[in-house]
Formats: C-alpha cells, sequence, structure tokens
C-alpha cells in the first residue's frame, strides 16, 4: 500500500504537520520503506484472534468521584506561550 | 569514589567514610569535566542537588536514612520534574517548566536520593542512537566516534563514564535494555504497569515503562524497591503488592530453568554476539541452572507490529503539543490552524514527524483494519507465545541487541535498520514482561549485553539470576578508559 506526496499533505494535514513540498518526496519514501516493513503483518494468520490492547487484559479501575487534585491553574498559565485573564490565549477564530 | 556502584556508596555514607555533599560534589565536578565530550545531560541541577545532598546528611546523621539517602541519581529528561526544565529530547519543550514532578522522581526523592540532573535522550524515546535528540547526539564513553544507543543513552553513557551512579530510564521497545548493553551497565525494564507512568512524558501509553539503570543487578534491585508501586493517579498503574527486590538477590538458583527460543539466535546472527550470550548462559548453567530450547513463532512479527502500535498511540499522545497550552508556539500566527501546524513543525524533528504520520495513516479511516487491529491481533500472538514458553521455564535469555554500538551518522538516514537494533527487545514491550539487560563481554573493545526475559511480576527473580551470574564473573565491572572511569 504505498503512499505518495498526496496522501502525505492529506495525512500531514490530519495529524497538523505542514511538510515542506520539496521534503515531500524524500519523506513519502522513508514512509514507504517503514510501511513495507509493516505490510510482513499480513503473512501472519490472526482469523479468529481477538485484537491485545493491554498485555496483562487489565481493565480501567474505577475511583470515587471526589476532588482529589489540586487546581493548579496559575501554575498552569504561567508556562503557557499566552495567556490572558485565566485563559489560554489563541488568535481569534471567530470573527 | 566513582568506581563504587551504589551499593557501596549506601555502605560508605553509612560508614561516614564519606558524606552525601563530598560525593554529590565528586559527580558534580565529573560531570563538569568530561561531560562536554560525552553530552550525556541536558540539564545539571548542581545546586538542587547539593541542598538535597545536605539535607541526606542531616538525615544520615539522624539515623533516619530511607533507601537511596544521600545517592546521587540522574533522571531522564521525560520524567517531569517541577521547576526544572523538561525538555524530553525535544526543541517543543525547550522551554517547558514542570509544574508537576513524576511519581518516579518524588518516590526516590522521599527515599533521599540526590537528583544530579536530567540525561540527555532520542526525541520524546523516539530512537536507538540518541541522535534524534534536540540537543545533539550523546557519545558512548566506550568510543567517542559511536551512539550509546537509546533512547535512555544519556542515562546509560553517563554511568558508563561513571559520570553517575545510578540512572532512571524509559523502556518503550529497549530504551533501556539496548543502552545499557552498547555501555557495559545493567538496566531493567519492569512488568507494564509496575512502575507509575504518572509525569512521565508519554510516547506510546500501552508500551511505556519506567526502570532502574546502574553498575550492577543488586544496584537495580535498590533501585526498583524505590521505584515501584501502585499510584492512584495512574490508571495503568497495577495495583500488586511490590516484591521484596533486595532480598530475592540472596535466592538460590539451582534448578532455575533457563529457555533458550532459537528466534534469538537466527543464522543471520553476528557469531561473536551470540557466542557472548551463550557463554553468559554456560556461566548459569555452572550455577546450577538448566536449560531448555523453546520457540516463540510470532516473534519474528514484533517489529514491524511495534511499528504500527508505537506510532499510532504515539500520533494519539502528541497532538496534546498544539502551541496553545505550553511549549512551542511559532511567531505570528496567522489563525489557529496556522498555530497547529507551525508551532507542531518547527517543534518537532524529524524522527518524531515520521512517527506521527506513521500513525495517523495507520489509524486513518479504511487503514485502521489493515493495520492498527492486525497489528493488536498480532501483538496478542506474541504475548501468548511467551506465556506457552513461561509454562516449561523460568527465565528466557539472548543477546540484548543484534550489534554492538555503531559509528554516529551510519543509520541515521535509514530508519528501518535503526529500528532493527531493537528486533530482540521490542517483543518484551508488546508482551508487557519485565526484562533486564547485563554485560556479558565484549567484541573489538565494545560491550555486548544479554537479555533476561522473566514472567509477569518476577522483576525479583531476574535481578537474582542477573546478580548470581555478576557475583561469579566481573564483565559489569569492566571500564571505558574515558573520564578516567576505571
Amino acid at each position: 500500500m504505498a503512499i505518495d506526496s498526496k496522501v502525505v499533505a492529506q495525512v500531514a494535514h490530519l495529524a497538523r504537520l505542514k511538510v515542506d513540498p520539496q521534503d515531500s518526496d524524500a519523506l513519502s519514501n522513508r514512509l514507504n520503506d517503514i510501511l513495507a516493513m509493516v505490510d510482513q503483518l499480513q503473512q501472519a494468520d490472526v482469523d479468529g484472534v481477538a485484537p491485545l490492547a493491554h498485555p496483562l487484559d487489565v481493565t480501567q479501575p474505577l475511583r470515587d468521584d471526589v476532588v482529589t487534585e489540586p487546581n493548579i491553574r496559575d501554575k498552569a498559565l504561567e508556562i503557557a506561550p499566552a495567556a490572558e485573564d485565566g485563559c489560554f490565549l489563541v488568535p481569534r477564530v471567530i470573527e | 569514589m566513582h568506581t563504587k556502584t551504589l551499593t557501596e556508596l549506601k555502605a560508605g555514607l553509612a560508614n561516614r567514610d564519606f558524606s552525601s555533599r563530598e560525593l554529590t560534589e565528586h559527580f558534580l565536578a565529573r560531570i563538569q569535566q568530561y561531560d562536554g565530550d560525552l553530552n550525556s545531560f541536558v540539564t545539571v541541577t548542581d545546586t538542587q542537588a547539593l541542598a538535597q545532598a545536605d539535607a541526606a546528611d542531616a538525615a544520615i546523621a539522624a539515623g533516619k536514612a530511607g533507601l537511596l539517602t544521600g545517592l546521587p541519581i540522574a533522571h531522564k529528561d521525560i520524567f517531569c520534574t517541577e521547576g526544572v526544565r523538561t525538555s524530553c529530547g525535544s526543541k517543543m519543550l525547550d522551554n517547558f517548566i514542570a509544574p508537576y514532578t513524576a511519581t518516579v522522581v518524588e518516590k526516590m526523592a522521599a527515599e533521599g536520593a540526590v537528583m544530579l540532573g536530567k540525561t540527555n535522550m532520542d526525541e520524546f524515546a523516539m530512537g536507538s542512537s540518541n541522535e534524534t535528540s534536540y540537543y545533539g547526539p550523546v557519545k558512548n564513553p566506550w568510543d567517542l566516534e559511536r551512539v550509546p544507543g537509546g533512547s535512555s543513552g544519556g542515562a546509560a553513557a553517563c554511568l558508563g563514564a561513571r559520570l553517575a551512579p545510578g540512572a532512571t530510564g524509559t523502556d518503550t521497545g529497549g530504551s533501556i535494555r539496548q543502552p545499557a548493553a552498547l555501555n557495559n551497565i545493567t538496566g531493567l525494564k519492569p512488568t507494564y504497569g509496575r512502575v507509575s507512568r504518572w509525569g512521565m512524558i508519554a510516547f506510546a501509553s500501552s508500551l511505556d515503562q519506567a526502570g532502574p539503570m546502574a553498575q550492577s543487578a543488586e544496584d537495580c534491585a535498590l533501585m526498583l524497591q524505590a521505584m515501584a508501586g501502585h499510584d492512584h493517579r495512574d490508571s495503568t498503574s497495577l495495583n500488586e503488592k511490590v516484591g521484596d527486590y533486595l532480598g530475592a538477590l540472596k535466592d538460590d538458583i539451582s534448578g532455575l530453568t533457563i529457555g533458550i527460543p532459537e528466534e534469538f539466535f537466527p543464522d543471520t546472527l553476528d557469531g561473536a554476539i551470540a557466542d557472548n550470550s551463550r557463554d553468559a548462559i554456560r556461566e548459569l548453567e555452572k550455577l546450577g541452572a538448566k536449560v531448555v530450547s523453546v520457540s516463540l513463532p510470532s516473534i519474528k512479527l514484533s517489529v514491524p507490529a511495534y511499528y504500527v502500535i508505537a506510532p499510532a498511540e504515539a500520533s494519539a499522545n502528541l497532538s496534546r503539543f498544539d502551541g496553545v497550552r505550553f511549549g512551542h508556539r511559532c511567531d505570528d500566527p496567522q489563525d489557529l490552524e496556522d498555530l497547529y501546524k507551525r508551532s507542531r513543525s518547527e517543534g518537532f524533528g524529524d524522527e518524531v514527524k515520521r512517527r506521527i504520520l506513521v500513525g495517523a495513516y495507520a489509524l486513518s479511516a479504511g487503514y485502521y483494519d489493515a493495520y492498527y487491529r492486525r497489528a493488536q491481533q498480532v501483538r496478542r500472538l506474541i504475548r501468548d507465545d511467551f506465556a506457552r514458553a513461561f509454562e516449561k521455564v523460568d527465565v528466557l535469555m539472548g543477546p540484548t541487541a543484534p550489534e554492538t554500538a555503531f559509528k554516529l551518522g551510519a543509520k541515521k538516514d535509514d530508519p528501518v535498520s535503526m529500528y532493527m537494533a531493537d528486533v530482540f527487545t521490542i517483543g518484551v514491550n508488546l508482551a508487557g514482561l519485565p526484562a533486564l539487560s547485563m554485560p556479558t563481554g565484549f567484541i573489538n573493545g565494545l560491550p555486548t549485553g544479554t537479555q533476561i526475559i522473566g514472567n509477569y511480576f518476577r522483576e525479583g527473580q531476574i535481578l537474582n539470576v542477573a546478580h548470581k551470574y555478576q557475583q561469579a564473573t566481573d564483565w559489569h565491572k569492566q571500564a571505558p578508559a574515558f573520564g578516567g572511569a576505571q
């Protein structure tokens, strides 16, 4: 399942990455190398095999619905690239 | 002092042969003198280290020493440390001062450990050579023209050069064990969920696990004793009783059954690598272990399965780096999408971008079944192979890495050949098993390592086997000529 520059551009958009057009071919080649290696998976006989998400088949534990973490809003905003009035600041999204 | 193990240093502190301040100053001076050549540290926290050392000396004087009181430890720069930059080897986090401290760091500090600084690593732990770090490659102290392995390459190199007596690492596909092998040190990846991942920057959440790295198995046992345990802040942390790892070192290993997976000794393997591991296994036979042959038929698919699962999880985990809340933000964003795209593209290096793209592709509509679902099915086959083997044996052994440290730049432009550096270590992560790498001899002056894989929660047994081997041999005591490490 080879991918080309067009697919790279689509996937890059999904991942919110910018790919420079001059790097696109080289990047496609590298990704195809990786996907060619990954394609060995097609040899496996996986009929009737359930996918494994957790090696110990453990399910997520539940805890009581109570507040356990302190509010560190000010600390979190201190390291933000831009903040104002207790909020993260981003470019205008609604005109 | 720097040639001593943590266990020896702990005894020296207890005997008042030296103070923690003297010990800490000694290692800080060594880092200052030699790390310019090695580049194993991203940040050295000398002021905090000396304050912690003074507190440790006071605790020792008051008879209140913990497991690690006064012992200098280097933390991989993947663990969040409040007030100290936590870069994860990335430009993305070059300006990130963590607002909280990782559980692992907190637990070790609570036992009195002194933090020397934060070690260099492959960017977001994605790499097997430490060449993807934003802070430049780490050099191997056994040959400065060679890589230290990765991703915990800074940790392994600083230990090899005796710039620190103990270090933390993380292992998603071999990132503790492979650099341990390449630098002649001992490193353990515990059972998935044994050590809390809270505050450890996520790469592939179903595979990531933190563990100890040091000169000996005994030292790893000491460190793991402090690191392991349930943490309610990590929902994948397992609520199992922590073993007595130091106590387990004394166990007799006669009657132990070692399984040798034939897949770990393929015909294509370098004969000298195979010989060193076979010699190590023979040494354990002399100590009373039995050896049987086993097979893990699906393990040949572990690298392809990993390179779907790990990038898929990484593409989701790394979506948090968006230039909005913390980390790198591009200058003058035109709009929100421009802010996301440019911040991420400027902040991430090439290998990280490749893995995000592979992951996003594998998870995208139309490809999910062919890649992600299939990889998860193969993951079960691999886990079941190990489970069948452990019905017959106590531990499995084989080489940790297929080759000794390679030259800097040798695989930099060939990701797939780089990925093969972890061919013997990745299966363990997919199965969630604990495994240790220990030094087992040299080839042309470069270290090799042998892996001991145990069943779930059998860290004590693995450490026991490695400790018995290290009591009978002295490979782990060999140090490089670099930096007066010998």
